[in-house]
């Protein structure tokens, strides 16, 4: 093959090389930085929580806090911010496992439910229904939002429940959340889910959640 | 479809065998057309089939028969070139057509049961045995080691078959490929309370196939192409494929850092992703050069010999040709559009990411597996020169058109999208909602249905065109 060869750059044997080289490297750097980036994303503790520690991925005791989303001036962009103890279905002393099972179940059932093929989790899945990263966070299921009285619940969280256990009977547009057969337990369980996952860092997405671009204005800043 | 689709006509088993595996892909393909169409008639009509076949379900067949359908079109490829480039038989044909079967049989079930039972309780039971619920690879856990020890049996076919026959480049290149592509389909298989960590390896296999592997695959099956339709030089044509090696995986296996900017993974993957992501086009220019400038090398020596043409297979030729162009366009080009973290703040999870799937999917696989059916249609039915009959070229017309339009349409309703929902109303659920009801939004969506339906018609003649090209007199014999 190469025998005729007169140039590098005509020898396969050369190009056959830099192929191998090419992607061990990058094959290497990628393992490398994985290596890296799991113990970033590794699930914190309770102990974490208790001491203040910041992780990227709190542990499933997060639902006993209260969590808000605020701009970081040091970051340049908003992170989730862990703030005081919060009443979660009326607790606030879940412990580990308790917290972990309920983590275990709403997570199986978002899987279960099928929810990525509507909504985007963390910005990833179908497009048919919104994003739920931060939907914790919604200012429609706090105080004062629409769907706390649409549902008649006096909690964010048992209001959320509501919603996934009848959706059609709550639609909040022409093109409505289906029926799932989602018990009572595994809507408890998916409201875990989602309080756990607005306390994830996600640098910054969505950007400016729940601020319309008027409100940003008014404030100087956007 | 493929003639004598049953008889032993062929030279060799294994291309009889691959055979097989294209007319189960052509199925699939309209399979995937099909759900497509409900998805997209649910976004302008929501109460169509609901609460019977809902959204949820067509989409998740949709996206599974097209992963489903470019694999068994890939396997079947693979097992088509074997032969020609080894020279020998596929080494164990009777537990390469057993594994057909198995697999076959198994993505039966898994079909039914996704349309059937659609979805389950939130315990382990579920994710074994009805779906795992995540995107692209929802096939439920039983089916996923089905399908790992298939594959891993096809690795072996294509592993004693390269050893025993003659392992040409192309053949090298595909050996590697397949071990990767098999290994990386083991990192989606496993189960965390973590959602970061779940969709960091779940991208394991959805990015390290789509953008890495698969291209590569591509690469390979464009070599084997142009030697077989137009002569190309073997030479010059493998080292291209090793020029693109590496080029696809050196910018492709670190752009996987464009998907963790945002699920939990630490800043630093901003600037690989951008980066490396940024030079994932690069190949692709590099590809359609290449098939650009051999064709137009070997038409020339052709001409100047006296010949009517190089060209021995003008429908295999369009879609490569195609496929070159389209993997460039759907990939590069709209992929390039929101991949820097900057912009991807604000388009992450809208319709551009629904415009660029549509087109990048299209314009890199399937393009090339049409060509790669073309290529089986000549050699099933021994014809010499291929032409383009008629139904070849409204297939051909039909459905570039609709891909091309539906990614248009899904760009135009993606830009009203994210002004409405991210730049204006904080990306929330009333956001959301306000933002789908934008007129662009909605007009985009129509004209998407539309283009799908224009789509469905064009494979209508494809499907016809794959059945009866081989009686056509119009080829040389």
């Amino acid at each position: 093959m190469s025998k005729r060869t007169v140039s590098v750059w005509t020898d396969n044997q050369f190009w056959v090389r830099s192929a191998a080289w090419v992607t061990g490297f990058a094959s290497v750097l990628l393992i490398w930085l994985t290596f890296d980036t799991l113990a970033q994303i590794s699930m914190g503790t309770d102990e974490d929580l208790k001491n203040g520690i910041a992780k990227r991925v709190p542990g499933p005791t997060v639902i006993n806090y209260k969590i808000t989303y605020e701009m970081s001036d040091k970051r340049g962009h908003e992170v989730p911010v862990i703030g005081a103890k919060e009443k979660f279905f009326g607790r606030d002393d879940y412990t580990e496992e308790e917290a972990g099972a309920l983590l275990e179940l709403g997570k199986l059932g978002s899987q279960a439910k099928n929810c990525m093929n509507c909504h985007t989790l963390l910005g990833n899945g179908a497009y048919y229904a919104p994003d739920l990263t931060k939907a914790w966070l919604d200012p429609a299921w706090g105080e004062n939002g629409p769907y706390l009285g649409m549902t008649g619940k006096n909690t964010k969280e048992e209001a959320m429940a509501e919603f996934l256990m009848y959706p059609s009977k709550y639609p909040t547009h022409e093109r409505m959340m289906p029926n799932l057969g989602i018990t009572a337990e595994e809507a408890k369980g998916l409201v875990a889910f989602l309080k756990h996952m607005s306390s994830i860092d996600t640098n910054g997405f969505p950007r400016n959640f729940g601020k319309k671009s008027t409100d940003l204005r008014e404030k100087g800043s956007n | 479809m493929f003639d004598r689709l049953t008889t032993n006509h062929f030279q060799y088993e294994g291309k009889q065998l691959a055979t097989w595996y294209f007319t189960v892909a052509v199925v699939l393909f309209g399979a995937q057309l099909l759900m497509g169409l409900i998805a997209a008639t649910q976004f302008l009509y929501p109460s169509f089939l609901f609460e019977i076949f809902d959204f949820s379900v067509a989409r998740m067949v949709h996206i599974n028969a097209l992963v489903v359908w470019m694999v068994y079109a890939m396997v079947g490829a693979a097992y088509w070139l074997l032969p020609d480039e080894t020279g020998i038989e596929v080494v164990g044909i009777k537990f390469a057509k057993l594994g057909f079967m198995v697999l076959t049989a198994a993505v039966t079930v898994v079909v039914l049961v996704y349309i059937l039972v659609q979805v389950g309780p939130a315990s382990q039971a579920t994710i074994w045995l009805i779906h795992e619920g995540r995107e692209y690879i929802e096939a439920p856990r039983w089916a996923d080691i089905g399908i790992a020890v298939v594959l891993v049996g096809f690795l072996l076919h294509v592993f004693l078959t390269a050893i025993k026959g003659t392992r040409t480049g192309i053949v090298t290149v595909l050996m590697a490929d397949m071990i990767a592509l098999v290994g990386l389909y083991l990192c989606g298989m496993g189960y965390t309370d973590n959602i970061s960590m779940d969709q960091f390896w779940w991208w394991w296999v959805i990015h390290l196939w789509v953008e890495a592997t698969w291209e590569v695959l591509v690469g390979v099956f464009a070599a084997y192409g142009l030697i077989r339709i137009i002569g190309a030089n073997r030479q010059i044509v493998e080292m291209w494929l090793w020029i693109e090696v590496s080029m696809l995986f050196g910018s492709g296996i670190l752009g996987m850092g464009h998907h963790y900017f945002w699920i939990g993974t630490p800043e630093y993957w901003w600037e690989i992703g951008a980066l490396f992501s940024a030079l994932e086009p690069l190949p692709l220019v590099a590809m359609f050069i290449h098939v650009t400038y051999d064709w137009g090398k070997e038409q020339g020596i052709a001409k100047a010999k006296g010949e009517e043409s190089a060209v021995m297979n003008t429908p295999a030729l369009t879609w490569f040709f195609t496929n070159a162009f389209g993997n460039f366009l759907g990939a590069g080009i709209w992929g390039f559009f929101h991949t820097l973290p900057q912009v991807n703040i604000y388009t992450h999870g809208t319709q551009f990411t629904s415009a660029h799937g549509h087109l990048a999917f299209f314009g890199a696989y399937a393009t090339i597996l049409i060509g790669i059916f073309y290529l089986a249609i000549q050699g099933s039915n021994n014809i010499t020169r291929l032409k383009m009959t008629f139904d070849g070229k409204m297939a051909w017309f039909l459905i570039n058109i609709g891909v091309f339009g539906m990614t248009v349409a899904l760009t135009i309703s993606g830009y009203g999208q994210v002004l409405v929902e991210r730049a204006q109303m904080g990306a929330t659920w009333e956001a959301f909602f306000v933002s789908q009801d934008a007129l662009w939004f909605v007009q985009g969506l129509g004209w998407r249905l539309a283009m799908g339906v224009v789509t469905l018609v064009g494979f209508v003649y494809l499907v016809k065109d794959l059945l009866s090209s081989g009686k056509s007199e119009i080829h040389e014999k």
